[in-house]
């Protein structure tokens, strides 16, 4: 929104970002913290998703763990059961899930607000119980083990380290396809449908049609995603896609400030670590974790977190500049 | 499916539509007051229960003083829910709105589970456990319990809203906040009274369908779902059609699964609910989406 595109500070941030990225999943630096750091990117992928989708276009979805856990099970199923290439099988699953997303947008879309939660909320429900029910394709609730490595040629991703850069490749791929779409025609169209609906149909947004493709598109990134966790894991169950999954994406986007793509990275960590290294041994306390930090940061930072504290130093910065061209 | 297959499943339903019924009517309740869709609305059924369960098991409390401390705790909460996370967050949007009761949701689901533990519990029935015979079918003495609990709370509603000052202030606040503030009706408190009263009658729900259906931190959701669905039929403007709406929800169901044949067995009864949930909003898609542009 603002013009800062000419400004050096990105490449001032992303370089050692991007090296720092590098070095994580080395056995002298962060190691340990390389299997932690998969997830984030997996999780990363399906918040951008979101992001575009609540925070951009002002669309509720509280099922996104349905098309994450779809692309991971039509992976699962397509490369174990009937032994198809991973990567076709990858392909197969976003090309479905997304074909799902687009069938199911327009009569979905036209619900708003409390209506289309609910009806996202029941959409993954039943594909949550469909995972379970369907015991003879996706193993029911005890799930599928068993499931390949991707692999290039003859070099399989078979250890976490070779998993954390094909992860973060398509992780990073993800995050700058959505930028260039958040910053172009298509990007402004959506922030419009954001503003109001009949404003933008009226300076000529087709308002159903970008909905069902910003929906598509979240729908194959959480399919890919869905299918890098069935190779990484090798095993799939349904309880990872269940309604608190489609939730825990909510919160992430919430704190990555909703309306922000580099900003999912910062929810998915923070909420990863949140559950993972900080709460692992208390139980039921991460969700109730995940329920505080949703209602805190919606009532006093709507915007989401990452972007609410951003803002927040950025008028501290112009106050300080202000005083200081006064002085 | 024979004739006294029919009846039973027709019984079966009514009681489980009951709870159903009861969702709906809290759905209806805050939505018509503050035109908040309430997604912790059915916590407080789980609540109702849970807390019943706990103060006759752990604490030994008799079931007479156990049943309407747990509707007054839960009615507190709800109150709580209102005043520490509605009201602050009082010019947010409807997403935001969303948001903030999901996460009610889960964080009273959260702790539920973390202190009394996340197996499923059976307070005792209120009365005995032989069946009665029904015209072919069996009834369960705690699902009459369960049906006369939701004819009577739907009557007492009725009373509370057509002639009582408070019911009236309410009503008047649901049919134009700028009038009754005209007149000198506070919107706050009468959203804080929505709140109780809604998180009231979802406990009562909880606390006599418990002993039948069994209980556990996560029964919440479905509860929810469900109300949703049975107040969705009455586009949550009408109470009768929320009862009614739920009773029907309860039958389709239970005939459904009667029907005992491809997707119609008891594993995806939950999702029935769910398909006539998506089938109702998308024929009433119409006028909900005038209806929510309005407001």
């Amino acid at each position: 929104m603002i013009a800062r595109a000419k400004s050096k500070w990105p490449y001032l941030v992303a370089t050692p970002l991007l090296v720092f990225l590098i070095l994580i999943p080395f056995d002298w630096f962060l190691g340990q913290y390389t299997s932690l750091m998969i997830f984030i990117g997996i999780h990363t992928m399906v918040t951008v998703g979101l992001c575009l989708l609540l925070g951009y276009t002002g669309q509720v979805s509280l099922g996104q763990a349905a098309f994450y856990g779809t692309g991971a099970y039509i992976s699962a199923i397509l490369s174990k059961t009937y032994g198809v290439d991973p990567w076709l099988a990858m392909a197969i699953a976003a090309t479905a899930t997304g074909a799902f997303a687009y069938v199911i947008g327009y009569p979905i879309f036209r619900l708003k607000g409390n209506y289309l939660a609910m009806a996202t909320l029941g959409l993954g429900i039943i594909m949550y119980i469909l995972f379970n029910q369907l015991g003879q394709f996706t193993g029911g609730p005890d799930g599928m083990s068993g499931i390949p490595y991707l692999s290039v040629g003859g070099f399989a991703f078979d250890t976490a380290f070779k998993r954390y850069f094909l992860v973060w490749f398509f992780c990073l791929a993800v995050l700058l396809v959505s930028q260039n779409i958040v910053r172009s025609r298509a990007g402004r169209a959506l922030r419009a449908i954001h503003g109001s609906e009949a404003a933008a149909e009226s300076i000529g947004v087709n308002v159903d049609q970008f909905k069902v493709k910003i929906l598509v598109l979240s729908a194959v990134y959480a399919s890919l995603a869905g299918s890098l966790f069935a190779h990484h894991m090798t095993h799939v169950s349904p309880s990872s896609f269940d309604f608190i999954a489609s939730v825990k994406v909510v919160v992430m986007a919430v704190i990555g400030g909703l309306a922000s793509v580099w900003g999912a990275i910062f929810g998915a960590a923070s909420t990863r670590i949140l559950s993972d290294e900080l709460l692992l041994t208390f139980g039921e306390w991460d969700i109730v974790a995940y329920g505080a930090i949703l209602m805190l940061v919606m009532i006093f930072l709507p915007q989401g977190l990452f972007v609410g504290l951003k803002n927040l130093f950025q008028q501290l910065r112009l106050r300080y500049q202000r005083r200081g061209a006064e002085a | 499916m024979s004739a006294d297959q029919f009846v039973q499943y027709l019984v079966t339903g009514l009681y489980q539509g009951s709870i159903y019924a009861l969702v709906a009517l809290g759905f209806t309740i805050i939505y018509a007051v503050t035109k908040i869709i309430n997604f912790a609305q059915g916590e407080f059924v789980m609540l109702g229960g849970m807390i019943s369960f706990i103060l006759l098991d752990s604490v030994g409390i008799p079931m007479y003083c156990s049943i309407p401390l747990s509707i007054l705790i839960s009615t507190a909460i709800g109150a709580f829910l209102y005043t520490l996370a509605i009201r602050p967050a009082r010019r947010a949007s409807v997403v935001s709105l969303i948001i903030i009761t999901i996460g009610a949701a889960i964080f009273i689901r959260g702790i539920v589970g973390e202190l009394w533990g996340v197996d499923n519990e059976r307070p005792p029935y209120f009365t005995g456990q032989e069946s009665i015979a029904f015209l072919g079918a069996y009834i369960h003495p705690q699902a009459l319990w369960i049906i006369g609990t939701t004819i009577l709370v739907t009557i007492m509603l009725y009373l509370f809203f057509s002639h009582t000052m408070v019911g009236k202030a309410l009503k008047a606040c649901a049919i134009s906040p700028v009038a009754a503030g005209l007149v000198g009706i506070n919107a706050r408190t009468m959203a804080l009274i929505a709140f109780a009263l809604a998180a009231a009658v979802g406990a009562i729900g909880g606390v006599v369908t418990a002993p039948l259906t069994f209980t556990s931190y996560q029964a919440g959701l479905m509860l929810g779902l469900k109300g949703f669905v049975a107040a969705s039929i009455g586009g949550f403007k009408s109470q009768v059609a929320a009862v009614i709406g739920g009773f029907t929800l309860g039958i389709v169901e239970n005939l459904a699964v009667g029907v005992d044949w491809g997707p119609f067995t008891s594993s995806y009864k939950d999702a029935i609910g769910i398909i006539v949930l998506l089938l109702i909003l998308l024929i009433r898609s119409g006028r909900l989406a005038a209806e929510e542009s309005i407001s």
